[in-house]
């Protein structure tokens, strides 16, 4: 790039630049423009809207009437959360425990992937051994494998341990009850590591190379260079891809539903008692609606606190790629 | 309320030592790693000295680096073993031996796949879901990034379509559940797709049941386009705004009309891009499984790759069928993975 052409981010935003899009939409006059826009933006916002109203409408008025009379006769109650979460009959949610199982979930399966990826992808991007590209090539390559592939033997290497030809090589790990959480963390964090390693190596490897040689002469060796110079510069890469994995982990269904349901009410997440809810009790639109909407809470809050961090992680993610 | 947090004091003691086992593991790596080369250090620092002293050639020393990088690849490189490679390779051997693993099969989990009348159907819905969803999710997307770009209000527009890529696809599926829930004619309509039926003069429909043109399976199509089309737009947006501005008003001077600007400059300024997006749907949408059980647990015609596959492993002990299936999916994927290295490789040349 010469200097002469400043990047496009420094243009001042003043300078109304237009872009191609921008003229597309201009030349379609806006009003048509405008029209598709909200149109499709209706479809998209209207569902989940309808669903947030009912949560809060009585639950006889869910079941008789649709939400849309809400407007001409607005009645409001907490009553289908209080009973989504805290209930006491076994058809009621019981969600507030279930609510806990994700959150113990969710953590350490955000923990272990982020401190596991940075430090696979420091190696793969600044230490320099034999066999680097291919290492890389093949954690890139494992994106590909479906989940679908790992779950029967990864549940027998917890259930039975490994066995080859009669010889015993790893135990049983003999989980139950609250254990289980220990599978789930193991599986997540191994289901994560491909994506991750290569998302945080697009960001590691960017990073420059003058700071590293500086470092590298001053005397610093690679855990300090990770510690004290590449943990610090790659603070917004690992928010976005913490979020991913937080999303995720927090929304996974399959995952939770092989590993974690042995445990019943003591370890499942919400989206397992969700589907169930759904499934079984699909008619008790008073806990479906509000039992949505707990489980929704957490990840929007994360979602539209961080969006910046998301956005910016999922366009290293996949366009340079 | 009959709530006491006291009762789940177990699961927190877990979380409690998942913690601690991360600062324990993490750290300790940390520090093995910073001491062990150290020491390294010193000991070689020694041996130099000596070396200068006695005039013996100096050997660079490489491997320790290596070392040092299996220290830090060992949790990834081991996991992945444990967690995706073994396993991979395991599901292949499976789907050759039968029902329970006990015996060789040959090809006979295969050609139950193909035989089998159900399974052909899993096979054809997983096909009109694959071509469906990946076109409709990036037309949509790429329209509507068009259509806000440098409008008033562009960023509380995008966050409306790409909120659901917040929300689990259970919850997705249940908001879209409640918008195809029937009531029989007499009574009042809950759901607002009857009811927009009802209003128009039609009878209320159990849409899930519908099963001629594939209406059901179609239904449920649209839940995976409305959490999709957010990652469209929001990749394709960027790419809009990255093309360069001169090119456009070049294309302006010369007199080009929408239409024209949108294939001759647009589109294939962001072709990259749509590849990309259309591959990472695609991919995603092989893979889909919550969608369809939360829905109808593949119930109605409507079961697609991944959800037959979870029933034949894990609630009808087909082991030998259920990889099979996994194997299928992973086949699948492969092309779609050449051809996007392919053009990967295309573009660097071009380059």
């Amino acid at each position: 790039m010469t200097t002469t052409n400043p990047p496009a981010a420094v243009v001042p935003p003043l300078q109304k630049k237009s872009t191609a899009a921008g003229r597309v939409r201009q030349k379609l006059s806006s009003r048509v423009a405008t029209v598709i826009a909200i149109v499709i933006a209706l479809f998209w916002t209207i569902p989940t809207f309808g669903l947030l109203i009912s949560s809060f409408r009585p639950a006889n008025d869910i079941k008789t009437t649709g939400w849309w009379t809400f407007f001409s006769d607005p009645q409001l109650t907490l009553e289908n959360y209080n009973e989504v979460l805290f209930g006491g009959s076994a058809s009621s949610g019981q969600l507030a425990g279930y609510f806990i199982n994700s959150l113990v979930i969710t953590i350490p399966a955000v923990l272990f992937p982020m401190a596991i990826c940075s430090l696979a992808a420091y190696a793969l991007a600044w230490i320099d051994f034999k066999g680097r590209d291919w290492v890389y090539i093949m954690i890139f390559a494992l994106q590909i494998v479906p989940l679908q592939m790992a779950l029967v033997p990864l549940l027998r290497f917890f259930s039975q341990g490994t066995e080859i030809f009669g010889i015993q090589l790893t135990p049983a790990w003999g989980l139950s009850d609250t254990g289980l959480f220990i599978q789930v963390w193991f599986a997540h964090t191994c289901f994560a590591l491909p994506f991750g390693v290569y998302l945080l190596h697009n960001f590691i490897s960017e990073l420059p190379r003058d700071i590293m040689e500086a470092a590298r002469v001053d005397g610093a060796n690679h855990p300090k260079i990770f510690r004290s110079i590449v943990l610090p510069l790659i603070t917004p890469a690992l928010a976005s891809y913490g979020i991913f994995q937080f999303l995720w982990v927090w929304n996974d269904l399959l995952v939770a539903l092989i590993f974690a349901s042995g445990g019943g009410r003591d370890t499942q997440p919400m989206t397992v008692r969700l589907a169930e809810l759904a499934g079984t009790r699909g008619n008790e639109w008073q806990r479906l609606t509000s039992g949505a909407f707990v489980s929704m809470v957490v990840p929007l809050i994360v979602f539209l606190s961080l969006q910046r961090y998301f956005v910016r992680g999922l366009l290293a993610g996949s366009v340079k790629g | 309320m009959n709530f006491d947090l006291a009762d789940h004091a177990d699961k927190f003691l877990m979380l409690g030592g998942g913690l601690i086992a991360f600062v324990v593991l993490v750290g300790g790596l940390l520090l093995v790693l910073d001491v062990i080369p150290t020491k390294l250090a010193e000991r070689r620092t020694v041996r130099l000295a000596a070396a200068v002293e006695a005039g013996t050639p100096i050997k660079a020393g490489r491997s320790r680096e290596g070392w040092l990088a299996l220290g830090f690849l060992l949790p990834a490189v081991l996991l992945l073993a444990i967690g995706l490679i073994f396993p991979a390779i395991r599901t292949t051997l499976l789907s050759f031996r039968n029902k329970d693993s006990s015996e060789w099969a040959g090809f006979d989990n295969y050609t139950w796949m193909f035989a089998q009348p159900d399974i052909r159907q899993v096979l054809f819905n997983t096909l009109i879901w694959v071509l469906v969803v990946p076109t409709l999710a990036t037309a949509i997307g790429l329209l509507y990034a068009i259509m806000v770009d440098k409008a008033r209000g562009e960023a509380v527009a995008k966050a409306l379509i790409f909120l659901p890529m917040a929300i689990s696809f259970v919850g997705a599926s249940i908001i879209w559940k409640f918008v195809y829930a029937y009531r029989s004619g007499d009574q009042e309509q809950i759901g607002l797709l009857n009811q927009i039926v009802v209003w128009l003069g039609g009878e209320p429909q159990q849409w899930l049941l519908e099963q001629g043109y594939k209406l059901n399976t179609l239904l449920l199509i649209v839940i995976l386009i409305w959490i999709q089309a957010g990652f469209a737009m929001v990749i394709l947006s960027a790419a809009i705004k990255a093309i360069p501005a001169e090119i456009v008003e070049a294309a302006r001077i010369d007199g080009t009309n929408a239409w024209q600007m949108f294939w001759r400059v647009t589109l294939p300024a962001i072709r990259p891009a749509v590849i990309v997006v259309v591959i990472t749907i695609t991919i995603g949408t092989l893979k889909v499984f919550d969608i369809v059980r939360t829905m109808t647990n593949g119930n109605y015609e409507t079961s697609v790759i991944a959800n037959e596959m979870y029933n034949q492993s894990f609630r009808y002990g087909e082991t030998g069928h259920g990889s099979a299936l996994a194997v299928f999916l992973f086949v699948l994927v492969i092309p779609i993975v050449i051809f996007q290295i392919r053009n990967i490789r295309k573009q660097r040349s071009e380059a």
